[in-house]
């Protein structure tokens, strides 16, 4: 495999599916950090994809972000979607919600994948099992309203398992 | 906390011992989080960054944790001592130098644990490790994000996860990072191979320092860019396999070296050595390389009487701030080049293996 700026051997391998539709473009060490694809700091904690540049590349070479995106803006810290595109860098957590339509792609060629799977904090698994238990005694109530005894003492059973694990689900 | 106090200590990640020390020099893992309620670093206005860093602050130090975190106040450091952490990737450069306001870094006794503090995100958490301890340095860490969070309402999301400044970071906010000596790699130029065995997955290799394919010191650094979709433990061994892979190589063309040129390799750690204890000017660059053909000398039993552990002691004194600190005084560019001679040079002695 040859870069697609030069002739030297590609390393660098980026890969964008839209709408099912994949593109790929192979580039060498060399016009990889020409192009300022990883942020390159020696001794840096970690090499890191620079998120202009990603876009940029691939903006320039396809279809252009949605007219709509450039106009979103934070509700929380008012930063622009372009001010985003520009430095690679969010304002706040709150973007992640303002500005999906657009970072939903970016993650998709990020990461390939769209939503998380890996360790949950304590408190968010917490507030889960609350929810769940909450919503067991409602039906339970329900069910014993309804005179559903059996059903009732399932979900009383269903309760007591919950609230007897050590850990929040 | 007087940084002088770890001068003469060596940090978890260069004991230079642990599994597979003879090629992984250490293993590193870092979580990026972020506290809920605040703008990321970045736009964090001064006082909102001095909250973070007081909430920061207060957790780190009731964490419940077997050992103790003392925290560093970055811009009361001295620009020497900022560099010294840096040289001692307790922090990034980032923190060091070019970010501004209230921020710092907590340090446990043994430099393998660290939390920045208002680096890129809130909190930076890192476990340094020596050799390959994928599992081990994701235990510590585990634990150690566990003990933070009973404290910090962090940022998270039930789709994205936790919530990260930069968009590569979003999800598990971790990177796994693994360093290798790969100086037989280089030496019979197959590190190409390694590249293409990286790149059909989705890690990153870059080498520590300096830059092209080969490396200064031929050491490179293995690192997930993937942090969304998959667990931690999915991530961690999935590298754990590429680094098997590469392990193998290494050793395989190690193996080689000794079959097909053995004179000639004792000839080029001999000359290594010589030129380590005789030069009266030396850059960091050339000590790094001479020291990477001692480091494989040692571990191909080339040379009997320097213990690996003295390499990277020679290795990180001879950087530029903990030279300066050895000596004492601040040294420019001609100056540290002759003052790193002449330190190699009395500690080569000290250890009576300039005639190998």
């Amino acid at each position: 495999m040859t870069c697609q700026f030069c002739d030297a051997a590609a390393t660098v391998t980026l890969t964008e599916i839209v709408n099912k539709h994949k593109r790929v473009l192979r580039l060498c060490d060399r016009c990889a950090k020409k192009k300022k694809l990883f942020a390159d700091a020696p001794g840096a904690a970690s090499p890191q994809v620079d998120v202009p540049a990603l876009l940029s590349l691939f903006g320039a070479a396809g279809p252009a972000a949605p007219p709509e995106t450039a106009a979103l803006t934070c509700p929380d810290c008012g930063l622009q979607y372009g001010e985003f595109r520009a430095t690679g860098r969010l304002g706040c957590p709150a973007e992640y919600d303002a500005f999906r339509p657009a970072l939903e792609p970016l993650l998709a060629r990020i990461h390939r994948a769209d939503a998380h799977a890996g360790k949950t904090p304590r408190a968010v698994r917490a507030a889960r099992r609350d929810d769940r238990l909450q919503e067991l005694r409602r039906r339970m109530a329900a069910a014993a309203r309804d005179e559903d005894y059996e059903e009732a003492a399932r979900l009383r059973d269903a309760v007591r398992q919950e609230e007897a694990a050590d850990e929040p689900g | 906390m007087n940084l002088d106090s770890l001068l003469p200590n060596l940090g978890e990640w260069l004991r230079g011992t642990g599994p597979e020390s003879d090629v992984v020099v250490s293993t590193r893992i870092r979580l990026a989080r972020n506290l809920a309620g605040f703008p990321f670093a970045n736009r964090a206005a001064p006082a909102q960054k001095a909250e973070t860093a007081a909430k920061a602050r207060d957790a780190l130090a009731k964490a419940d944790l077997p050992y103790q975190l003392d925290y560093v106040d970055v811009p009361a450091l001295s620009p020497l001592d900022r560099q010294f952490l840096v040289e001692r990737q307790l922090v990034s450069r980032e923190l060091a130098t070019v970010l501004e306001g209230p921020r710092g870094v907590a340090l446990d006794q043994k430099e393998s644990v660290s939390v920045m503090v208002n680096e890129e995100d809130h909190l930076r958490l890192q476990v340094l490790r020596s050799g390959l301890a994928l599992t081990e340095a994701w235990e510590d860490i585990d634990k150690l994000d566990d003990a933070l969070e009973a404290r910090l309402g962090y940022a998270f999301h039930d789709q994205f996860g936790f919530l990260t400044a930069c968009p590569t970071n979003v999800g598990t906010g971790m990177r796994a990072s693994v360093m290798l000596h790969l100086p037989a790699l280089g030496l019979t130029k197959q590190i190409e191979k390694v590249f293409r065995a990286l790149q059909k997955i989705n890690l990153a290799v870059r080498g520590l320092h300096g830059e092209g394919s080969r490396a200064f010191g031929d050491l490179y650094q293995i690192s997930n860019q993937v942090t969304l979709g998959k667990s931690e433990p999915k991530i961690l061994s999935e590298i754990g396999e590429v680094i098997e892979t590469i392990l193998q190589y290494e050793r395989q063309a190690r193996n080689a070296l000794l079959k097909e040129r053995r004179q000639a390799e004792q000839d080029r750690v001999a000359r290594a050595i010589g030129t380590l204890g005789s030069a009266t000017m030396i850059t960091s660059e050339e000590t790094m390389e001479l020291l990477s053909a001692v480091r494989l000398g040692i571990h191909q039993r080339l040379i009997e009487d320097l213990p690996a552990t003295t390499v990277n002691q020679l290795f990180i004194h001879t950087q530029a701030a903990h030279l300066q600190k050895l000596m004492g005084q601040p040294l420019d560019g001609e100056e540290r080049n002759a003052a790193r001679a002449k330190y190699l040079k009395a500690k080569l002695r000290e250890l009576g293996s300039t005639r190998p």
